[in-house]
């Protein structure tokens, strides 16, 4: 029994070191504090490539003929935040990427051999879900605008696009520098917005408000009617329309498509902000998103009715909320996706030198935010969006869209952010899209277009 | 040049490892003493030939000639004590033998790599181990009054922990050394052996209950005065070790199942009574809770070994030195970290090995005595091994625990020297017993003194 005992343990511990080898180590590995142990890896190996959905290369080192190795972009500054940079510290993809782009998993004695010859052994290829038709679409369409996009796919969560502007050139990285951190800069070039920015949702916000109300009014919020004069008061405060539109008589669908404010301010009176703060909390406000690249987590701050001005501001997008632009993307896709919200993801797979998988990443569900029916009913408010109101020019040939405008407050006396956030097709969603222009002006003239630019790249890619 | 070699050397070591591990196990095979001579002969071949591409590759790297000599010094010393060991005792169990110089030179050529000067303090600690051992077979041997000694062992170890337990100088949150002009020692190293002398001494002369209610007593004041000097680790070594005694001694399980149960409430109480006790399970759940502070040891262990991976990162590649204790209390993640987790596996295979080697030689006792003493010291080489491996792998909470012959520390060598020291004595019992009845069914009316004396001298 003694000895049978002792078997056992010890079999226990190989079986530990196997699989903290095989599962754990990468983790550890790749720890920020082991730093001191990456500068081996990078002495053995050579950094691998990072490539996108269909094919092309983001970043790869070349070697010349001394030796001397260069981190290569061949996009330039297009995946500047998402792919990231490794010459200066290590940033988006380049530093959660990591341990498979400095680790070999070609065969060990391919490895010896490699290492007897005294040259490095090649790092492992990282393929991610980037697609360099989209995001070029996006990168274009946003133009000298500074802002984010983001698509995902909204059944799996796969990041399709993802750009920041302002931006800059990581092939570069190390020359400016000095420039880019400057404190005379106020263009935060290093910031990933798409991850990072933390804007007021403005009018996409209505999603949720129009969810909560229809949660609270079960059987009459097809009742609903408002009779919009441009401008809604209530006590001694005044909620006004954008450009001063009358809206005039209109139901819960017409105050979607057209972003009444004035409707939405006076749902919002209606409305339980215990509940409304517990659904926000659902919806991925107030906690980190399930996604390993570098972003701060949304806020919803309003947790009862007590101040008449909060509810109202709070009830359109504006006051203390504020959210990113993946966030964003997220909501929509959790409509689009029949109310089951994917965590966002960048990374598709590892290969080997010889193209060989070494780990591929699966879809993963974050969080059930809303019922099937639910999420119909809100996609139902956002096709209005498009065919019937604000939206109209997210619209492209060939695919159908449903999204929500946005045309954010955030400092007076400038130009509202511009918003847009959407999904195609309405009846099989492939992709779901946020779009944010910093002073832009209105959502749907501004944002709408460049998502409808995503759309058309993704369906002639798809039809191509 | 230098870079073909130490990488070609780093591969035959590694295949060295795997071929000693695989004989370990196939001496294994036959009980056929002359059969396993011949395979440990092999063996012995291997530790030399280890050593050298170890010392190799350190030397390559280093370029420090004094490395050679140490190493010269080394290979003269093995040599001897080889020759010594077996012209004293011809009958001894050469799979112990060379399984002790083995992991011993391993873990000199770890702490070589680590830092030299102590290497050289742990090599004469070594010699003179080995030395003063040599004459530990032929006590337990000739000494056959032993087993009379109970309270006097009980006393001494008590005793000794309570000294070290009042008076002891605090390393590193744990009072264990106790310093004697130049000699710091940590006497629950050897204690550890008083313990199971005193508790076989208490079950050779019967197995009643009430004999059982007192040896437990008297054990549980060792373990309780351990744990109250924070040496959580030596208290838990000590612990298992007594339930697998009481069962040998016994052949009751369910004092074996009931301590284990009593073990665990204890261990809950011990976490809720003692912050240490907290703060280990803390760290082991996650230590980058405080990375800066209490946890910084296991997770530079934790990246010493995943930075290692299968293969390891080559003698003098990594960076083992940014552990702190790494020579001690987390040799085996250094191990890890620059010879490879294979490497690391077969020595556990090889601890494996060479415990169930010393408890083949304490299951033939005849004497209940030296049947619990031989069990009793094999299972805390083995309890130690676990919890060292364990800890510094974030399997079980960190224990802070010495491996035996490899981690640096005077202690902890001398005193495993002494176990199997005494386990060679109980295997030479043995192997005498055969031979006498092969003799007398031989030459029956020989005299017994003079094969004695001719055992002894030839």
């Amino acid at each position: 029994m003694v000895t049978y005992f002792f078997v056992f343990l010890f079999v226990g511990i190989i079986g530990y070191l196997g699989y903290f080898t095989y599962v754990k180590a990468d983790e550890y590995r790749t720890n920020e504090y082991n730093s001191k142990r990456q500068t081996i890896f990078a002495d053995r190996f050579v950094r691998g490539d990072i490539v996108s959905s269909n094919g092309k290369t983001l970043a790869t080192t070349t070697t010349d003929d001394d030796g001397n190795e260069v981190r290569e972009y061949p996009y330039g500054s297009m995946f500047a935040h998402v792919v990231g940079y490794s010459t200066k510290g290590n940033t988006g993809i380049e530093s959660l990427a990591s341990s498979y782009l400095l680790n070999s998993s070609i065969n060990p004695f391919v490895r010896a051999v490699y290492e007897l010859r005294d040259k490095k052994s090649p790092g492992d290829t990282v393929v991610t879900t980037l697609d360099t038709r989209l995001q070029a679409a996006a990168y274009d369409a946003l133009g000298d605008n500074k802002g984010a996009v983001v698509a995902i796919n909204p059944k799996t969560g796969e990041i399709l696009a993802m750009v920041s502007k302002p931006d800059y050139d990581p092939n570069e990285i190390n020359d400016i520098w000095d420039e880019l951190v400057d404190s005379d800069n106020k263009n935060s070039n290093l910031v990933n917005r798409a991850t990072q920015g933390l804007y007021p949702p403005g009018s996409t916000f209505k999603v949720i408000t129009a969810l909560e109300y229809i949660r609270e009014n079960p059987g009459t919020y097809s009742n609903f009617h408002f009779d919009c004069d441009s401008i809604y008061e209530s006590g001694e405060y005044q909620i006004r329309c954008s450009h001063g539109v009358s809206h005039g008589e209109e139901n819960l669908k017409e105050a979607f498509a057209a972003s009444c404010n004035g409707a939405f301010a006076s749902i919002g009176e209606t409305l339980n902000f215990a509940s409304m703060y517990q659904l926000c909390e659902d919806f991925g406000y107030n906690k980190q998103l399930p996604v390993n690249l570098l972003s701060n987590a949304s806020k919803f701050t309003l947790k009862d009715s007590s101040s008449l001005w909060d509810v109202l501001q709070t009830s359109i997008g504006q006051g203390q909320t504020t959210i990113t632009p993946l966030h964003n993307a997220m909501i929509a896709a959790a409509v689009a996706n029949g109310g089951v919200m994917m965590e966002p993801y960048v990374l598709d797979h590892v290969e080997n030198e010889n193209g060989n998988v070494i780990r591929s990443f699966s879809p993963k569900t974050w969080r059930t935010v809303m019922t099937k029916d639910e999420a119909d009913l809100l996609k139902d408010l956002m096709r209005a969006v498009v065919t019937d109101g604000t939206g109209s020019n997210a619209q492209g040939d060939g695919y159908t869209v449903a999204g929500k405008t946005g045309s954010a407050e955030w400092a007076s006396g400038k130009d509202t952010h511009a918003w847009f956030i959407g999904f195609a097709n309405v009846d099989d969603p492939e992709i779901a899209v946020s779009v944010i222009v910093e002073e832009g002006g209105s959502g749907g003239s501004v944002a709408a277009p460049v998502a409808r630019a995503v759309f058309d790249a993704y369906y002639e890619a798809k039809n191509s | 040049m230098v870079n073909l070699v130490t990488e070609i050397s780093r591969y035959l070591m590694l295949i060295i490892m795997v071929l000693y591990t695989i004989l370990n196990f196939y001496v294994l095979r036959k009980n056929d003493l002359r059969w396993q001579n011949r395979v440990c002969r092999k063996q012995i071949f291997l530790v030399f030939l280890l050593q050298c591409l170890g010392y190799l590759i350190l030397y390559l790297r280093t370029e420090d000639t004094k490395i050679l000599a140490f190493y010269g010094f080394q290979v003269a010393f093995f040599l001897m004590y080889f020759i010594l060991f077996k012209t004293i005792y011809p009958q001894c169990s050469r799979v112990l033998l060379s399984n002790l110089v083995f992991l011993f030179s391993l873990g000199l050529l770890m702490i070589t790599r680590l830092d030299f000067d102590r290497a050289k303090k742990q090599f004469a600690i070594g010699v003179i181990a080995c030395l003063i051992t040599l004459v530990i077979p032929a006590i337990i041997r000739h000494m056959r009054f032993l087993s009379r000694w109970a309270w006097f062992y009980a006393i001494v170890g008590i005793g000794l922990l309570s000294v070290v337990w009042l008076f002891g100088s605090t390393s590193y949150g744990a009072q264990l050394t106790l310093s004697l002009g130049p000699v710091a020692l940590q006497p629950s190293e050897f204690v550890k052996i008083s313990f199971v002398f005193f508790t076989a001494s208490m079950f050779q002369k019967g197995q009643s209950f009430g004999r059982a209610v007192i040896t437990t007593a008297v054990a549980g004041a060792h373990v309780l005065i351990l744990v109250a000097s924070t040496d959580l680790g030596s208290g838990l070594v000590y612990f298992m070790s007594y339930l697998f005694m009481i069962y040998v001694a016994t052949h009751k399980f369910w004092y074996f199942a009931g301590g284990l149960g009593a073990g665990a409430v204890a261990a809950v109480g011990a976490y809720h009574l003692f912050d240490h006790v907290k703060v280990r399970v803390a760290m082991w759940q996650n230590p980058f809770s405080d990375y800066e502070g209490k946890g910084y040891q296991l997770a530079q262990s934790l990246f010493a070994i995943s930075s290692g991976g299968w293969l390891g990162l080559g003698l003098c590649q990594g960076y083992p030195g940014s552990i702190p204790l790494a020579r001690n209390d987390f040799i085996f993640s250094a191990i890890c970290e620059e010879l490879g987790v294979i490497f690391a596996i077969c020595l556990v295979l090889i601890y494996l090995g060479f415990v169930l080697q010393l408890f083949w030689v304490s299951t033939w006792m005849d004497v209940l005595f030296y049947k619990i003493v031989g069990f009793g010291l094999a299972v805390m080489l083995g309890v130690q091994v676990f919890l060292h491996i364990g800890g510094v792998t974030k399997m079980i909470p960190s224990t802070g625990i010495t491996l035996p012959l490899i981690s640096y520390g005077g202690s902890s060598v001398l005193s495993t020297m002494i176990i199997i020291g005494v386990i060679q004595g109980l295997h030479l019992m043995k192997q005498n017993e055969v031979e006498e009845i092969e003799r007398r069914a031989v030459e029956p009316e020989e005299p017994e003194e003079e094969r004695e004396g001719e055992g002894r001298f030839r």
